[in-house]
């Protein structure tokens, strides 16, 4: 068969499976598009913005563990897609990202719309490929994929020359079944002897913890986790990014840690003998203070990334190779060696969690006259049954979303973390939608963060994607607020938006359901109403508490035994 | 802070070498000399690049060395005996009594004259970087007109080599 470049490129994504491409047209896309026309097996979405392709495409592919697809212009088509495709790279998110370039006789001459996609991505990429033969473009794009969704995933760019996709030059067509990349060899099985290793030091565990992160998720391993966690009748704790791989209505969770996590688990890390850490990255935001981290504990860590191990913080027993398999050894090796849940005492370490639980660090004014923003994301959580994909913009209700919003299951909760992209949770949820049509996806979002790609509002309309935008308006960045008022003597600067637009009707504007909540008692009804809507996409402009803070919180340079806590919640006693 | 000498296999791709380079400046590592060339095989060039650090941050580099998709082979040389290499030429100012005493400077340093004029010669000087500085130390700042590096590059001692 003889295909010409533009008509490859659509093959190889038939080939390779892919659903949905996200993109936006221009002049050096043109020829791809052409062939895009004349096929039914790959649907493109077309965003009103690049931010919007890579961010929908990151939440397809976050939500369905799929890699996500992405096809852009070249020059501001490229430069615009760098921020969603630098928040993908945080996160560990695949996604292959098609970039058009100018034709390559004249790359180098400051041609109409060229721009170095290679150089400007290349820090924020897994990989990147300029093709530079026709012969050799079906190649490139099967090793993007496997690059892309392999080992540590990440996003993979194939900046492709217009003159490459010409429709008049056709050449034989194959798609390779396997790639094979010398220099390219992620490590699955993790190190027996390591395994033992670990295991031995999780029989001797007086207080041990369970620290969790992406990893999990990405590695698809929440039933290995779930199992090797209830074998052990450990506490578990998981980062924002590794929420819902073990289920957080158990008992043995002990919620988020870091910066905004809570008091038991905290003070679990803090106080822990034996840590075992999966899939996580030790980030700033989860250490604290590096110095005061886990004082007394040594340390496991399995991650299928070298570099992830023993870069912020040393460990005793580093396990590289992919969680699933090694966390499926690491059972059986339990499993016949002498331990015993129960014939490991814990109890007293489970007496001094239920303690440091029992504070209630997450507690909220349940009786104010304000919609307290906490409240919202429970109503939401009793509405959806728990069973929602929830994205997020970054920010305040972010962290609300992540305290209180009970995920159960893997690849519900979908957020920048890394990055902290604003922008990021509207076409996210779009990707979300498209990838599972029958769920309920809300996306909750503040006044700040939703204009940074409302835009793409109209792309839900246009494929009758219907999300439910939760709009917690406090009328503030409140994030920056909450540092400005904790850090800088409630100087708050530049953090206050003084010309917001009517939500309802912007929201109606663009041919949706606008609705303004502006009394507690009305949040349910409205949550209930907008997801009777099935099929429409509602916009929730809630009006929340201006003043709510996000509580506990470690601030800067302090450990995790040094939490501020919500006023009124005390726990002097205890650190006494 | 140890000196290691990091020698890398690397695909011969276009911009291979702005990934390596890039990772250093992005990540804040020290780097002291890169050098890159051909190796026998066409396909791959042959990095070697002198940093230095604490043990973390030169564990930290060679991960993220071996990471970079394009690296097929890596080694840190400090790690084993090996021969390291670099070549100096410098320019000096020699005239008078001066050039004799810069002839012997250059017969004990093994050096060779490149290049003669009657106010001036070219040296050229291989070794180990801390000879190649002791040599620069025997000449007076002042008579120096130009001094140019290759940078280090080295090999590991013995019949094992680095191989795809
Ligand atoms: C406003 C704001 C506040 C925040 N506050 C907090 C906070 O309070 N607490 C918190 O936890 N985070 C917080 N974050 C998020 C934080 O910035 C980091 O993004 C997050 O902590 C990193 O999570 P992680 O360690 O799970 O790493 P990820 O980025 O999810 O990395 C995954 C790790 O798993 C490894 N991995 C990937 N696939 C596999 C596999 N198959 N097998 C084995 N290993 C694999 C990777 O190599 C990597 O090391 C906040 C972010 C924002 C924007
Ligand atoms: C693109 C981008 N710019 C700036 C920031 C810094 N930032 C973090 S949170 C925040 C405020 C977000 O405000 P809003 O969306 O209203 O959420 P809230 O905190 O009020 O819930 C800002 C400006 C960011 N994370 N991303
Ligand atoms: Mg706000």
């Amino acid at each position: 068969m003889e295909l010409s470049g533009a008509e490859i490129v659509v093959r190889c994504l038939k080939d390779e499976g892919v659903e949905y491409i996200f993109g936006y047209p221009g002049g050096s896309v043109l020829h791809i598009y052409d062939a895009l026309f004349q096929q039914d097996d790959v649907r493109h979405i077309l965003v009103r913005h690049e931010q919007g392709a890579t961010h929908a495409a990151d939440g397809y592919a976050r939500s369905t563990g799929k890699p996500g697809v992405v096809l852009v212009t070249s020059g501001p088509g490229a430069t615009n897609a760098v921020t969603g495709i630098a928040t993908a790279f945080m996160d560990s998110i695949p996604l292959v990202v098609l970039t058009g370039q100018v034709p390559r006789a004249v790359i180098g001459s400051d041609a109409f719309q060229e721009c170095d996609t290679i150089g400007i991505t290349r820090p924020c990429v897994k990989h990147n490929f300029l093709v530079s033969d026709l012969s050799k473009l079906a190649e490139t794009i099967k090793k993007a994929f496997y690059i892309a969704t392999t080992g540590r995933p990440g996003p993979v760019v194939v900046d492709i020359p217009k003159d490459i996709t010409d429709p008049k030059v056709k050449i034989p067509y194959e798609y390779p079944k396997t790639v094979e990349i010398r220099s390219y060899h992620p490590q699955v099985k993790g190190h027996h002897w390591q395994i033992k290793k670990a295991v031995d030091l999780l029989q001797g565990a007086r207080q041990p913890m369970i620290y969790t992160g992406g990893g999990v998720i990405l590695g698809n391993a929440s039933k290995a986790l779930i199992d090797l966690t209830r074998f052990l009748g450990f506490p578990i704790t998981q980062t924002l990014m590794g929420l819902g791989s073990y289920p957080a209505t158990d008992r043995q969770f002990l919620g988020m840690l870091g910066m905004h996590g809570t008091y038991e688990a905290n003070m679990g890390m803090h106080q822990c003998d034996v840590l075992l850490a999966i899939g996580a990255r030790f980030d700033d935001r989860v250490t604290g203070q590096l110095a005061q981290f886990c004082p007394d504990a040594k340390i496991i860590h399995i991650d299928v990334d070298p570099a992830s191990i023993s870069k912020t913080v040393r460990v005793d027993i580093p396990i590289v190779g992919d969680v699933q398999t090694v966390l499926e050894e690491m059972m059986t090796v339990l499993k016949a060696s002498d331990f015993k849940a129960s014939s490991q005492d814990i109890s007293d370490w489970w007496a001094s969690i239920e303690r440091w639980r029992a504070f209630d660090c997450l507690g909220f004014d349940r009786h104010s006259p304000k919609i307290k923003p906490q409240r919202v994301i429970e109503e939401l959580w009793e509405v959806t049954g728990g069973q929602a994909f929830v994205t997020s913009d970054v920010g305040q209700h972010q962290m609300w979303a992540a305290q209180f919003y009970k995920f159960d299951e893997p690849r519900r909760w979908i957020n920048s973390g890394g990055l902290g992209t604003m922008g990021f949770g509207l076409p996210a949820a779009i990707g979300v939608k498209l990838g599972h049509p029958e769920a309920d996806v809300a996306c909750i979002t503040g006044e700040a963060s939703i204009q940074m790609c409302i835009q793409e509002l109209a792309t839900a309309l246009q494929y009758r994607t219907g999300i439910k935008v939760i709009n917690l308006n406090n009328g503030y960045m409140g994030m920056v607020r909450q540092w400005q008022e904790f850090s800088y003597e409630s100087r708050y600067s530049e953090s206050y938006l003084e010309t917001l637009p009517d939500f309802v009707r912007l929201a109606e504007a663009y041919g949706h359901v606008g609705i303004r909540v502006e009394q507690p008692g009305d949040v349910r009804p409205a949550l209930e109403e907008a997801f009777r809507l099935k099929d429409r996409t509602v916009f929730l402009d809630i009006l929340t508490d201006p003043a709510e803070n996000v509580y506990p919180m470690i601030e800067a340079g302090k450990g995790h035994h040094e939490m501020r806590m919500a006023p009124g919640v005390s726990t002097d006693r205890e650190l006494a | 802070m140890k000196r290691h000498i990091i020698s890398i296999l690397i695909e011969n791709e276009a911009g291979a070498l702005s990934r390596v380079a890039g990772l250093f400046s992005a990540r804040g590592y020290n780097i002291e000399t890169l050098t890159v060339a051909p190796t026998e095989d066409a396909s791959m060039s042959r990095m070697t690049l002198v940093t230095s650090g604490s043990d973390e941050i030169v564990e930290q580099i060679t991960k993220q060395l071996n990471k970079l998709i394009d690296v097929v082979k890596l080694v840190d040389l400090s790690e084993s005996p090996h021969i390291e290499r670099e070549l100096m030429m410098v320019k000096v100012r020699a005239m008078g009594e001066m050039r004799e005493e810069i002839t012997r400077l250059c017969d004990i340093f093994r050096g060779n004259i490149l290049d003669v004029t009657p106010t001036s010669f070219v040296i050229e000087v291989t070794g180990e970087k801390s000879k190649l500085d002791a040599f620069l130390r025997g000449i007076a700042d002042d008579h120096i007109i130009e001094v140019v590096r290759s940078g280090t590059t080295g090999i590991p001692r013995g019949e094992r080599g680095l191989h795809a």
